[in-house]
């Protein structure tokens, strides 16, 4: 894997908001196949990365390279279309569509039908709680469900990548496990790359390769996971 | 009756004698006391009227009685849900085809009246109802197409059925040229750029004297023809037949209506429809989904201002007249008010709102200057008993359903 060219490469990226700078020059390198996490405290800038590598937060500065082509001056919806999905935080789903609507609304930009449906059957052997809630409205279900739905309707774009903003955010010690073990076997099934940003770093170093430490809108540091989860400083910094 | 209800009763009559009386009380620089007073002692009435039910629908004896005629309820609701909404909709369109040949004229010029808020409501319903943009200009494409048509026909003689792809062309690119600037803008900040837009658009209609007549308007424009061949001569000719009468104007006007509600359901039902939600509940969560979200948006201002567009060239050619002052933002806020008082995105909601909204201001002519308060007064106690419109949108019938199967499951 490690001669390998990265499926996603960010080189020197800063991003501001208004003024803000809020990502100051971050360098991340995520292998393909593999599982890669961003921890950090709140405001350190992770959802800022996820935003700008899709395009919605663009980058002011820097080079992002999916696949080894550059795609910080590319639209959402053409990054979309390149296989990139992200999962977002604080389970934006649309809340008046039903739960088969919000994962129809993921495969938006296929039209491939019967592929569409085996993907749809996938997921629910991923989530069998969404198979059982068809019918009913985002808005309606518990905090886990709509957590489980808004990952399932990122799988449902079929992605090569996949971005996870905080899955294990306001969710019950239990429901997490179940959150990350079913990020380990979607890795496994499908052979989608996975970047996850998580505060959790306990449970993020567990089930990743790689990982990142990010303050204030820089990276600093990073190791493999197994190291990272016995170092000193994220010991006493995140893991408490 | 509980005594807290008196006194709120005392309360109630008060504010609005506070409210009322010196609103109503000075026609003139003097006190007309039987005026002020009779006003106040309707708006009484109607106070007591309202409390009195509310407070025989919170009794014992009430809830017994609802109770046992809630199957009954139910059934009749059942059996009006098992008729198809086709039905509905022919006897609809045969009132509508029948009205103008037994009204008068004074009821046929309401009716195109009707139409054109229904057409105006249903355009503005696709960018506030279905991509969820607020919009606080939008008669200013109706400007737009009016003095489209005007201008093309009296400076260069292009009759109506050519104007109004122009019309649909101008309305689009003043969509555009809205939507462009205001995509990164939402709620408030949108609507106050779209509040200026549409009165820049009055503005310069209003002085630039070389080109629109200023205030005075534009007249003279030819009534919408219709070609036909003739073989009076013994060869064929082709005779244009303008559409001067009202009824024929009506027709006009209703087929427009009926092609605007066809083509709004059709948008609804699409693949673009169900992106337009998407924006409208979450934005970023529709970008990540891979909708084209800047392009969506511009689609749907540029498709909400070309309907406003067709029906302002044919209003301009139905009074073969159009003045900025058509245009003012009171207008915008009435379409809005329709939009709203129906049901944002439900599109019987916006027609019997466009219906109510364009005939109320009529059936109370009679109260003259007050007519304006009524309507105020009719408007705040709708949105008060029905906040989420005359007919809410499927979707969030839907949501209240389910919401209620949720409690039923916890109980």
């Amino acid at each position: 894997m490690a001669n390998e060219q990265p499926i996603l490469q960010l080189e020197d990226v800063h991003t501001y908001y208004g003024n803000i700078h809020a990502l100051k020059g971050v360098s991340i390198s995520i292998p393909k196949g593999g599982i890669v996490c961003l921890i950090g405290a709140n405001g350190a800038g992770k959802s800022t990365t996820l935003m700008t590598i899709f395009g919605i937060q663009p980058a002011a500065k820097g080079k992002i390279f999916y696949d080894s082509q550059p795609i910080e001056k590319l639209q959402p919806e053409q990054i979309a279309a390149r296989g990139v999905a992200q999962s977002p935080e604080g389970r934006q789903i649309f809340p008046t569509m039903s739960v088969r609507e919000n994962l129809e609304m993921g495969a938006y930009l296929r039209s491939d039908k019967k592929e569409i449906a085996k993907d749809m059957e996938w997921v629910f052997t991923l989530f069998p709680r969404l198979a059982e809630r068809l019918g009913q409205l985002g808005g309606t279900l518990s905090g886990g469900e709509q957590q489980m739905l808004a990952i399932a309707r990122a799988l449902m774009q079929r992605p090569k990548l996949l971005l996870l903003d905080e899955p294990s955010l306001g969710l019950a010690p239990k429901l997490v496990e179940v959150i990350f073990e079913t990020i380990t076997q979607i890795n496994q099934d499908s052979s989608t790359t996975i970047f996850l940003v998580e505060q959790n770093a306990n449970m993020a170093l567990g089930i990743s390769d790689t990982g990142y430490v990010m303050e204030t809108g820089k990276i600093v540091l990073t190791d493999k996971s197994s190291v990272l989860l016995e170092s000193e400083q994220v010991k006493k910094a995140y893991l408490g | 009756m509980a005594r807290s209800d008196v006194k709120k009763f005392f309360l109630y009559s008060l504010f609005l004698g506070i409210l009322v009386i010196p609103l109503v009380g000075f026609p003139t620089t003097t006190f007309d006391a039987s005026r002020a007073f009779t006003v106040w002692g309707a708006f009484v009435g109607l106070l007591a009227f309202g409390m009195i039910v509310k407070g025989v629908r919170r009794s014992h004896g009430y809830e017994n009685l609802s109770n046992n005629l809630a199957p009954a309820r139910k059934r009749i609701k059942d059996r009006l849900n098992a008729v198809p909404v086709k039905y509905y909709l022919i006897v609809l369109l045969a009132f509508t085809v029948i009205y103008p040949m037994v009204a008068n004229r004074y009821l046929i010029d309401v009716g195109i009246t009707c139409l054109i808020y229904v057409i105006l409501g249903l355009g503005l319903n696709i960018v506030v109802g279905l991509a969820g943009l607020l919009d606080l200009g939008y008669i200013a494409f109706y400007a737009v197409g009016a003095y489209t048509y005007a201008l093309l026909n009296l400076n260069f003689g292009i009759p109506f059925w050519f104007c109004i792809p122009m019309g649909i062309a101008f309305g689009c690119i003043a969509g555009c040229i809205i939507g462009y600037p205001t995509l990164k803008m939402r709620g408030d900040y949108l609507a106050i750029v779209t509040m200026g837009f549409g009165e820049i658009i009055r503005l310069m209609l209003n002085n630039w004297d070389k080109l629109t007549a200023g205030p005075n308007g534009l007249y003279g424009m030819s009534k919408p023809g219709i070609i036909y061949p003739s073989f009076a001569d013994g060869g064929l000719t082709w005779v244009i037949f303008h559409l001067k009468s009202l009824q024929a104007l009506y027709f006009l006007a209703l087929v427009f209506a009926v092609l605007t509600v066809i083509g709004v359901q059709r948008l609804d039902k699409s693949r673009i429809g169900r992106a337009w939600v998407a924006i409208r509940e979450d934005e970023v969560a529709a970008e990540l989904s891979g909708v084209p979200t800047m392009w969506l948006k511009l689609l749907a201002y540029a498709l909400g201002a070309s309907f406003a567009s067709v029906i302002g060239g044919f209003f301009a050619a139905k009074l073969s007249y159009t003045n900025p002052n058509f245009f003012i933002f009171m207008e915008s806020c009435i379409v809005l008010c329709i939009v709203v008082l129906g049901g944002v995105g439900s599109t019987p909601g916006v027609i019997i709102a466009a219906v109510i909204l364009s005939a109320v201001p009529e059936i109370f002519r009679d109260l003259q200057n007050y007519r304006m308060l009524a309507f105020g007064a009719a408007m705040a106690a709708m949105m008060v008993l029905k906040p989420e419109g005359l007919i809410p949108a499927t979707r969030r019938k839907r949501e209240l359903h389910v919401a209620e199967q949720n409690t039923h499951e916890e109980t």
